[in-house]
């Protein structure tokens, strides 16, 4: 993500602005300090003592998402593309995130597992668990990187602060409060930026809708537009999946986005899972994701829908679309900033950064946080140094928290320079993520599956992934699919051929002996060990399924209102 | 922020024992109270029509101002308890639950 240079996106900040900022820093680095009087165990430390409730790893679970990626890319996109950028939230994720709680966590919370990897080496052993483990804690630091990058960019482009420092500062704040207070630092900051990023975004939104004359006007003002009427309806959405056809176009959307990619990214990424392992039950864990899908369901009004409104009420930027993307000064990913710079006075500017750099931190605090556990629990006590007292693991989180920091530092640094070589690397770490889904679901319902299946899975299908990529028309352009479309089809491949791999293999080998997959596999485990112990003393609103039921029926409707 | 005393010979388990909420409520007051105070005092002709005529740093104090109100309410209502068994199961003992 390139932002525009020059003065272009320069903010009138003043002192108030600065106030605002600065309280946000306190209050930041506030929690870490009062959570780090809470820290007692490892468990403590990098799971929460698993003793959250639900509504707070539930907002968690989406602010750790609530990145630099999703705001500026998901408003560039909406700008770019208008009211199809919705599949992003309401295909790309709702549906992924009830199935991890109603159908994938129990087997990662009843397990007591600590981290993901961690329950692919007790279901698989030690081959499927060092691919899992290794690509994980890599990509975890390179986002890490991205994330500080563009936080300093940002800072750099609204500001005038040299890229150096702001990405020091950045990294020195979130290192305080993850060092400190480790997962429950993060964890509470996470939901103190959820309210933060909304608190901004929000007004922002309506204050546009406002100056457009409310949704109509901004609906007339779309139609007199480049596009036409095509950015109000989110199907068939051509123009994203790239697809001419618009059945093929729905197929990639919802088979593509809708399952391969986004089962594959939130059911399995430990980044996510992580916030539901703290909390304090099983219902509670099971329903982190899910409460998280209600407020993920709005989200996109107040990110996509500023997204069109600065395509259409922002000089610069309106001139570039109407120019078919091209040329000009400013590009979509600047669509964000250049709305807050039109419309918004000095203090609640200052609020509106302050929402930016809490997305910015809470997306590299959380890939911090998940890098230490793995690193800790998965890779150093597994492989390195085994069988030490608790509070030397601890100390081990706390270090290699200081060591990802630096890294994350270097990363951004390097992205700084070498922008493609960023973008490849992000590209190829998404390789990883495609067959992981599947190892996952056939691991857990058929216990025939075996260890070498595990890990040979795992590889041919990220090597799949890897061929339609390079085949297709963003490397060697053999297949005619580029872009999104590519990355749907490429993760269908990874899916199909881990699948049809790990069956064939399993039949060949010889599988683990059924009594140390309990707990694992669903024909083993004995169903009380999927729910508390008293769940009928649960109302319906504590009830996952039911909860879950309810966000499915009002995302279908979020999909006909706007189709 | 209430708590019970710790059985003897365990070491207590705190790590959900503060309240966020009270922290939400405090930050986001504050900003309420600083853009209410900035909308009173120095809303120019020219922030109004940036904004097409409404003071956005008034309302969007006020707004503040009330979610601050609700989310303290909130955890006044309904206190933290900090169950003794480490694996506390009974959902229903929290008030943020």
């Amino acid at each position: 993500m390139v932002l525009a240079a020059g003065d272009q996106l320069r903010l009138d900040a003043n002192w108030v602005d600065y106030l605002l900022v600065a309280l946000y820093f306190m209050f930041v680095l506030g929690i870490g300090f009062a959570a780090k009087r809470s820290v007692s165990s490892s468990i403590d430390f990098f799971l929460s003592g698993r003793s959250l409730p639900a509504w707070v790893t539930g907002l968690a679970f989406i602010s750790a998402n609530l990145g630099a990626i999703e705001i500026m890319g998901m408003s560039a996109t909406g700008a770019e593309f208008g009211m199809p950028t919705m599949h992003y939230f309401w295909i790309g994720a709702i549906p992924a995130m009830l199935f991890l709680g109603v159908v994938m966590m129990p087997f990662y919370y009843g397990s007591k597992v600590r981290s993901v990897p961690e329950f692919m080496r007790r279901r698989f052993g030690t081959g499927a668990h060092l691919v899992n483990a290794v690509s994980f804690a890599l990509a975890q630091v390179l986002i890490a990187g991205v994330n500080l990058f563009l936080l300093a960019s940002v800072v750099n482009a609204l500001l005038g602060w040299p890229l150096w420092v702001s990405l020091v500062i950045a990294a020195a704040v979130v290192l305080s409060y993850t060092a400190l207070g480790g997962l429950s630092a993060a964890i509470y900051n996470e939901v103190l930026q959820f309210f933060v990023i909304v608190a901004a975004l929000l007004p922002l939104t309506l204050i546009g809708l406002n100056k457009v004359g409310g949704y109509e006007g901004l609906k007339e003002k779309v139609t007199a537009g480049p596009s036409g009427g095509a950015d109000l309806s989110s199907w068939p959405g051509q123009a994203l999946s790239g697809f001419d056809s618009p059945l093929l176009s729905v197929i990639g959307i919802v088979l593509g986005l809708g399952f391969v990619l986004s089962f594959g990214y939130w059911t399995t990424n430990f980044v996510e899972v992580q916030r539901a392992m703290a909390s304090e039950s099983m219902s509670a864990a099971q329903r982190t994701p899910i409460i998280g899908a209600f407020p993920k369901m709005f989200i996109p009004f107040i990110v996509v829908i500023p997204g069109m409104i600065a395509a259409v009420t922002v000089n610069e930027l309106a001139t570039f679309k109407e120019n078919g993307g091209t040329g000009g000064s400013v590009d979509y990913n600047d669509a964000l900033l250049l709305l807050m710079r039109d419309l918004l006075p000095n203090g609640m500017l200052g609020l509106a950064i302050a929402g930016l750099l809490a997305s910015f931190m809470a997306g590299m605090a959380a890939n911090i946080s998940a890098f230490n556990t793995v690193f800790s629990y998965d890779l150093w006590e597994q492989y390195v140094v085994k069988d030490r007292e608790d509070s030397y693991y601890l100390q081990v989180g706390r270090v290699v928290t200081v060591a990802a920091t630096v890294l994350a530092i270097g990363t951004a640094f390097l992205a700084a320079g070498y922008a493609n070589l960023m973008t490849y690397l992000q590209t190829l770490f998404g390789f990883f993520n495609a067959p992981l889904f599947a190892t996952f679901i056939l691991g857990m319902f058929w216990k025939r599956m075996t260890p070498t299946a595990g890990w040979m899975g795992l590889v041919s299908g990220t090597a799949a992934a890897v061929t339609v990529w390079l085949l297709s028309g963003d490397v060697l352009g053999v297949i005619g699919i580029e872009g999104q479309g590519g990355a749907f089809v490429a993760a269908g491949a990874a899916f199909a051929v881990d699948i049809v791999v790990s069956v064939a293999v399993s039949l060949m080998t010889k599988p683990r002996e059924y009594g140390e997959l309990k707990g694992l596999v669903w024909s083993l485990t004995p169903k009380e060990s999927f729910q508390d112990e008293h769940p009928s003393r649960l109302s319906w609103y504590q009830n996952p399924n039911k909860l879950a039921g309810l966000a499915l029926a009002m995302v279908i409707v979020l999909n006909f209102i706007f189709a | 922020m209430s708590k019970h005393d710790t059985t003897a010979g365990r070491s207590p388990h705190r790590a959900g024992a503060f309240d966020i909420r009270t922290f939400i409520a405090m930050l986001i007051g504050l900003y309420g109270l600083v853009l209410v105070v900035t909308g009173l005092v120095s809303t120019s002709a020219a922030d109004l029509e940036k904004a097409g005529g409404v003071n956005v740093n008034l309302w969007t104090g006020i707004g503040l101002l009330v979610v601050a109100a609700l989310f303290q309410g909130w955890a006044m209502l309904r206190p933290l308890v900090v169950p003794e068994d480490f694996d506390g199961r009974e959902d229903d003992q929290h008030g943020a639950g």
